[in-house]
Order: C-alpha cells, then structure tokens, then sequence
C-alpha cells in the first residue's frame, strides 16, 4: 500500500463534456430527420433543443449538488438514448402522417414524459440520499411490488391492451404498472437476500461439481417461479414473466454465490416454456413465428416488416427519414430497434446496443466497488435486468429470440418506461456516489487500541 | 459476492455479444435474401422510384423506365407489349416481377453487387442511383416474323416459335400466343392492375404461360430425328440403309399395332431411312426404338437437353422422355419413339435438337442475356457461347442433315423451302387424346454462308390431322423465320 490514500476525482466536467455530445447526438438526428423526411431542418428544433440542453443541465447540476461522487458515464449515455429515441419517434410520427392526416403525435407527449422521468430522477437523488434506507423497507417494496403487480387485474382500473392485460388507467393517463414493480422487485430481492444469504448459501448436496440447494431452501424460489407464471397465465405477459424471473434467479445467484440456483433457476425456467407452451395458443404461437415467420405473411407480417426493414437497412442504413419503419406496427415503442436498424443500419444499431452494453457495464462496477451487499445486490439487479431486458426486446425484434412484449429502455415510446427507467439510473447514480465518496476521516480511539487482538 | 458479479459480467457480455452478432448475420449477410423475398414493399418502393435500367434488342429499348409525375417518379414501359412479354416478363407493384425483370433485377433496379461503385459515386454526387441494362440476343425481325405467323393463324390459336444461332446457343425469337402485355402489369393504378392480372391468370388460355419454354407437350414426329439419331450411332445405320416398313407394327403376345398416319404403308415393307424420314413413317421408327431399346434412346435424348432446365433467366421447364422410373413395354417404346406416349418437349428443347444437329452433332446451351451494361454503358458480364455436349458425331449429323434436307425437298415438309437455301426440316403431329386439339410441330434448320438458324414451331390446331397438314400449319412460319434470320 502507499501512503498517500487513494482520493476519488468527481468528474464532473468529463461529464459535462459526454454529456454536451449526447445532447449533439440528439439535436443532430432531430435535424436529420426532419431533413431527411422534409428535405428541411424541422421548426421544432428550438423547442426541442431547449429542451434536452434544459434537462441536461438540470440532470448534471443535480448530480453535482446532491451526488457529486457518482459515476459520471451513465448520464451522458442516457441522455444519448432518449435522445436518439425522441429523433425516431419524431421521425416515425412524419411518415404516419404522412399516410394518415389524423395520426396522433407521439415525440411531443415522449418529450413531456421525459421531463417526468427527469423530474423522477431528481427526487430519487433528492429523497434516497442514502441507497442503504432503502433496506430498511425492503417488505414495503415486495408489497408494493405484489399490489403493482395485480392492479392490471382489477376491475375498472385494469385494461386489456393487445392481448396483454399489464396497462392501468386513471382518467387520462395509463400506465405500465410492471415497469414500477420492476424496481420494486428489486430493492426487495436484494434487502430480502442481503439477510437470508447465508441461510440459502449453506447446506446443499453436491451433484456433478454443482453446489445444490437443500429441498427446504428452495421456498422462496419457488415462490418467486410461481408469480412469474401466475404473470405469464393471468396478464399473458411473456416478457415481463420472464424478466422478474431471470431477475430473481440471478440475485438469488449472487446472494449464495452457488451457480446450483442458476441451474434450479433453469430447470425451472425449462418447465415453466413448456407449460406456457402446451397451455397457451398465445405463447405457441409466438415460438412458431419464431421459427418460420415467412410462413404466414399476413399473420406475421409485424416481424417479417421488421426483418425486411433491417435487412433493407443493411450495413450503413437508410439514413435518418429516408427508411420505412413506419411500415411496422408499433414502429416507434416494441418495435424501434428495428426501425433504428432500418435507418441507421448494422453500424448505427451495433452503436446503440454498446451503449446499452456500457450502462450495464458500468451498473455492474458499481456493484462490483459497492461495499454493503444490498447496494451490490441493488445495482447487479438492476444492471442486469436493464441487460435481459435489452436482449429479450432486441433479441425478439432481430429474430434471436422468440418475440416478447417488452419496452425498449429510454428509446421506445412509453411513458411508464421512460419515467422509471430515469428512477433506475438515478438509483444507480446513488450506490455509486456513495461508494466513491471518500470515507470520512476515522479518529483513532485510543480505547479501541487497548483491545486489540494479539497474536502470539 | 464479486465472483458471482464478475460472471454475471461476463454472461451480459454474451447476451450482448450474440446480440450483435445476430444483428450483423441479419443486416450484413441475410439482407440480400431478405430484400429479394416476395411482398417487400421496402425493396419496390423502391425499385419503383428508381431509374431503373433498360431491356435492349438490338439497340432498341423493350422495356425502359420514364419519368413519371406521380410519386414513384418512374413508369416502367414496354414498347412492344405482349411481343417481348415471354422473355422480358412483367415488372409489377403488387405482383413482383418475373423472367429477365425478375432474374436480372437486382442489376435492373441498380441494387446489384457489382454496380456497388456506381452506387457510391452516385450517393456522393447526390444523384439518383440508376440501374444497369440488359442486352438480348433476340433478332427483332425474327421475333416479329414469327409473332405474326402465329398472329396469322388466328388469335385463338395457341402457339410458340423458339429459334436458336446453332453455333452459339443464342436464342434468336422466342415467341408465344396469346401473350400479355406487361405494361397493364406495370401501371401504378393498382387496382387495375389486380384486375388485369385476375383476368390474365383466370383466363383459361393461359396467356403468362410460356409455351415456348414452360409448356411440355408431346413433340410427335419431330422426335423421330432423335430415334434416328440414335438408331444411326446405336445401329451403326446410314441414310440408305434398310429399315422396316408396311402398314403396320405388331408386337407379338400382344394385342396392340402401331398403324401409320392415314394407315399408309410407307412406299413399302422395306424402305431405307431417308425415305422413312422423309415421310415420317411410324412403324420404322417404332420399329427403330425398340432396337435401340429404351436406356439408349433416353441417353440420345438426354444429350439433346431432355430432363435439364434448358435456359436460366427465363422461367423454362425441363423436357422430358418418360416420367421418372418408368420401364417401358415394347409397344410404349415404340410409341416413345415417335414422340408419343409420354415424351413431352418445349420448343425450345425441338429447337436444340435441330440445331444440335446443324452444328455437327454439337449442342450448344441456349442463352437469351447477351450483355450486361452498368449505367455508365461499361460491360459488366458478357456471355459466352457454352458447349451443352455432344449428341452425336459429326458423320451422323451429316446424315441427317442430309434426310432433313430431303424432307424438305421431297417430303412432308415442302413448305419450308427457301430457294437457294440449305434447309432441313422435320414435320410433326403430336396427338393428345381426351378431346384437345392436335398439335403441329415443325423442327428445322437453315445454312447459307456462315449464317445458321434452327426453329422450332409449334401450333394447337384442329385442322392438324397429319404430318402433311402440319406442316402446312407450321412450316411457313419456321420459313419466315429462317429467312428473316438469314436476310443479309
């Protein structure tokens, strides 16, 4: 060890400088689009300038006040995302005005929403100033999470949207209610495994170099198996379904440190595909589509468009306005990654996905560095949901994976996603300000000095 | 807990990883075969807003694409309508594209790998890109002549004229009746073009169908040139040989005789092959096949082009000697051998034996692309004559000729003679039961100087009763070609 003690830098003004890129990223596409649709720079450019710079601003400044310690990557990138997600939805709102006069704008409900997500960000950052409170209401959040979970159930309140019952409404507004829980879910796994690691991590029997766990152990997940296919029978919601369960399998994973739950975690998953497949038209479907798309234009013509739409992008991409993604259903929400690749091509999606890559990246030092095991816990779970997420949206879009329903973090239109996802990073933001915030001097007690162990 | 986050690292990097790599399978390698799938409104919108590049005859555009002031920009047109139909093909919104349109349309729209050079110089100048045209071996007149020799027998009459340069494999006129016309296809009122295309395909003519190269049907008497062919290289016969004649072919143990045309006897119960060619006699080649046998007249046969899809780029069906695994009784053999029973050949595959047999028992492939320009007029592809095989040797061939020639002279096929010309014919009445009309077949070639054509012509008709009346039908029209061919 060296004397001089390791001083973390804030790096405010690296991401300052990231952050002034991201914003040109995005204002840049928004030209684009507008150029390459109209063939003129679109007159809400101001508006939406103003916009981003204001939320960037407001985003760093927050991060300076109330976090100054944390990881200065993830904003920009986020910032970047959005961006280039306001750009498409804009984009994909000219073409289908373009075919139909009454279509109702998507990018300037998407910009108010990300203003939300903006605001949602600064109170996580304003309220939770410290991550480790939140274990304190680690059965609050599994409450909340559960009663989230079920209000798309209920009556009057509960909607049934394309087949998937996982929308609320409340007067004007709907809302995904699961994107909520997601967190939720979260913040409970890890206060919830934190305590219990130990217990779950010990006895086992040992088969073929896998640490098992005991019959016993295996309640909670079990239980966590059993609201992941009550998800995937009652709101018919395959990609959230198995999500929450990937989530939990790889929290439990990191709690024990025993890959044996990964393999109970598979096992189960196994079974849990081959109910949903026996017992579902919906979920058989969906994999036969997989399979062979091309067999049913008609019926499958939303991924085939997506197919041909990337295909047609190819290496370099149609350029921003000058593709077709509006010819997909649900272009700009499910479905953007495809219209991302349609324009922006094999280059522009590759770039996109390592953005994705980096915030997970960074989400997983954070947990890495973090020093109490809920925050670890709390940031591995959220990163790699953030990942599974990603690869079971783009994966299904691209043809990799049978296609789920899922939103596409920061890009797809979608208000609940935006705003949430914001409450994520601000989440992440916070572990990481509190793990590279220099310890506070320790004065040495001369008392503690007397105690000391000596060994002889 | 860091081991099981340092693995977790590692298994996102893998999701990520198959991500990426799936995306580049799709949009760098499966693109091609994604934008060549039906359906991809993507890829026609646009090919329709393209300049796209031109079909020549002889210098002459016969499908091009002019501006048009609707939002597609351009119109694709074909000047000659149903003329070219059965080689150019359609090139529709709603209905994709077939023939050369089809097979050359990547080059056409200017989407082709190796106009990629073009493609950037024309992105960075900021120009449209346009597509690369298609040069065809077709002779115009020829493929005039030989339309309105089918036209003249009436616009019922269904019919198809293939003609082939021996020496290259070009094909020179291919041509079909009834046919369509492909501008009704290209128009961009697409409602009407959904009409025209459920009238075309309902119509119980048939009119998209290629006869030419598509449609196999029994070729009759012409096929007697290829049991000849064989029985001359099997046999080791020559035109003077004697062959069998009479009335009649009997097979013993078995209650069935293969009777002549009119029940006539040949001039004879022994005649040499030339005389039997000449008046297309049933029982000597009846009697001809059965020696072969069945595996050596399948072989000759094969050698002339039977059982292959003759020609790329046009949709083409292959000919054929038999259906697959048949063993043939003595009679049916004997019926194969004069082009019944089930032998059925496209014109164009006639065509090849005729000129299989011009060129010295050399088959050449037939091809209809003779050039591939870029926009820029450079040549990108430029096709080659290509050696089919060998159907027979060059003596054999002579001998032929020389029955052919007599045909023509003195025999069922007079009505192709061109003065001062080396012609050789083979007449043809193919017989299809079940209440269709009869078919008239004439299979020819011609030489004068270096200059050589061979044809096949191929008429639906009820007043085809015999070979003579056939080739009263056909022949005049494989004359005209051959001399619009041959006309300095």
């Amino acid at each position: 060890m060296s004397d001089t003690a390791w001083v973390p830098r804030k790096r405010r003004g690296a991401e300052l400088v990231l952050t002034v890129m991201a914003v040109g990223i995005a204002i840049s596409a928004y030209c684009a689009v507008g150029l390459g649709v109209e063939g003129r720079v679109p007159a809400g450019v101001f508006k939406l300038s103003a916009a981003l710079i204001a939320v960037a601003v407001a985003a760093n400044l927050v991060i300076r006040k109330v976090a100054p310690y944390a990881d200065p990557v993830l904003l920009p990138l986020v910032l970047c995302l959005n961006g280039i997600g306001l750009a498409m939805i804009y984009r994909i709102d000219l073409g289908e005005l373009d075919r139909n006069p009454d279509w109702d704008q998507l990018a300037n409900s998407q910009l108010m929403w990300t203003g939300l997500g903006l605001a949602a960000f600064t109170i996580v950052l304003l309220v939770v100033r410290d991550h480790r409170r939140l274990q304190v209401f680690t059965y609050s959040f599994g409450l909340a999470a559960l009663v989230l979970l079920i209000l798309p159930m209920l009556p009057f309140i509960g909607q049934n949207i394309r087949g998937a019952r996982i929308w609320i409404s409340l007067g004007p507004f709907s809302f995904q209610p699961g994107e909520a829980a997601k967190i939720c879910l979260a913040i409970f796994f890890a206060g919830y495994l934190a305590v219990k690691r130990d217990a779950l991590a010990l006895a086992g029997r040992r088969v073929a170099g896998i640490d098992l766990p005991r019959a016993r152990d295996l309640g909670p997940i079990i239980a966590g198996w059993l609201v992941s296919v009550g998800i995937l029978v009652l709101q018919r919601d395959l990609g959230s379904s198995l999500l929450f369960f990937g989530l939990f399998v790889v929290m439990l994973y990191i709690a024990t440190e025993r890959p044996g739950w990964l393999v109970v975690g598979a096992g189960l998953f196994v079974v849990g595909a081959w109910f949903g497949y026996t017992a579902f038209g919906h979920v058989r479907r969906r994999f036969d589509v997989w399979l062979n798309p091309f067999d049913d234009f008609d019926q499958n013509f939303q991924l085939i468009s997506a197919l041909f739409g990337l295909g047609h992008g190819g290496i370099i991409g149609r350029g921003w306005g000058l593709g077709s993604p509006e010819l997909t259903p649900f272009s700009f929400s499910d479905f953007i990654a495809a219209s991302l690749g349609e324009e922006l091509g094999l280059t522009g999606l590759m770039a996109i996905l390592l953005i994705y890559g980096l915030i997970v990246e960074r989400g997983l030092r954070i947990s890495l560095t973090c020093r109490d095991a809920f925050g670890k816990m709390l940031a591995a779970g959220l990163a790699v949901s953030l990942a599974l997420q990603v690869f079971i949206v783009v994966g299904g879009v691209t043809r990799l994976i049978p296609l789920t329903g899922l939103t596409t973090p920061f890009l797809a239109q979608g208000g609940s996603s935006i705003v949430m996802n914001w409450a994520i990073i601000a989440l992440l933001l916070r572990i990481s300000d509190q793990t590279r915030r220099p310890a506070p001097p320790v004065e040495v007690n001369q008392e503690d000095e007397a105690t000391q162990v000596v060994r002889t | 807990m860091n081991t099981p986050i340092r693995r977790l690292a590692v298994a996102c990097l893998v999701l990520f990883m198959a991500l990426l790599v799936n995306i580049t399978y799709l949009q760098a390698y499966e693109a091609s075969d994604l934008n060549e799938r039906q359906n991809n409104r993507r890829v026609i919108d646009e090919q329709f807003s393209r300049e796209r590049g031109a079909i020549v005859v002889a210098g002459e555009p016969v499908a091009e694409s002019v501006p048009s002031d609707d939002q597609y920009e351009f119109q694709r047109t074909y000047p000659e309508g149903p003329l070219y139909a059965p080689v150019t093909g359609f090139f529709s919104y709603n209905f994709g594209s077939t023939n050369i349109e089809d097979s050359f349309g990547s080059l056409l729209s200017g989407s082709d790998d190796r106009l990629f050079v073009n493609r950037v110089v024309d992105l960075l100048a900021n120009r449209q890109p346009k597509g690369g045209s298609v040069e065809l071996t077709i002779d115009p007149v020829a493929q005039q002549v030989a339309a309105a020799g089918l036209a003249a027998l009436g616009d019922g009459t269904k019919g198809a004229v293939a003609a082939l340069d021996p020496s290259t494999g070009e094909v020179l006129a291919l041509v079909t009746q009834p046919s369509y016309d492909p501008n009704a296809l290209a128009s961009h009122d697409f409602s009407a073009t959904t009409d025209v295309y459920e009238a075309l395909t309902s119509d119980p003519n048939q009119p998209m169908l290629n006869r030419a190269t598509q449609q196999i049907q029994p070729p009759g008497s012409t096929f007697k040139l290829v049991t000849a062919a064989a029985a001359l290289s099997q046999l080791d016969l020559n035109p003077g040989s004697e062959v069998r004649g009479g009335t009649t072919l009997d097979f013993p143990g078995i209650d069935y005789t293969l009777p002549n045309q009119g029940n006539g006897n040949c001039g004879g119960d022994v005649i040499t092959l030339e005389e039997a060619l000449n008046i297309s006699c049933n029982v000597t080649f009846g009697d001809l096949a059965g020696k072969v046998g069945q595996e050596a007249l399948l072989e000759q046969a094969r050698k002339f082009g039977f059982g292959d899809d003759l020609i790329d780029s046009i949709a083409s069906n292959a000919s054929r000697f038999t259906t697959e695994g048949t063993d043939l009784e003595a009679p049916q053999l004997a019926q194969s051998g004069i082009g019944q029973f089930e032998v059925a050949a496209t014109p164009l595959q006639m065509a090849m034996v005729a000129a299989g047999i011009a060129n010295d028992g050399v088959v050449m492939t037939p091809y209809v692309v003779d050039q591939v320009l870029a926009p820029n007029l450079s040549v990108l592809e430029e096709n080659e004559p290509e050696e089919y095989g060998r159907a027979l040797d060059s003596g054999d061939a002579a001998a032929l000729r020389q029955m052919m020639v007599s045909t023509v002279q003195s025999g069922t096929g007079t009505s192709a003679r061109i003065p001062d010309v080396e012609v050789g014919g083979k007449t043809g009445t193919a017989e299809r039961g079940s209440g269709l009309p009869n078919l008239a077949w004439f299979v020819s070639y011609a030489t004068a100087g270096d200059r050589q054509v061979a044809v096949a012509v191929m008429v639906e008709s009820a007043q085809a009763n015999d070979d003579i009346s056939g080739g009263r039908l056909a022949g005049p029209i494989a004359r005209a070609v051959m001399e619009a061919v041959l006309a300095p």
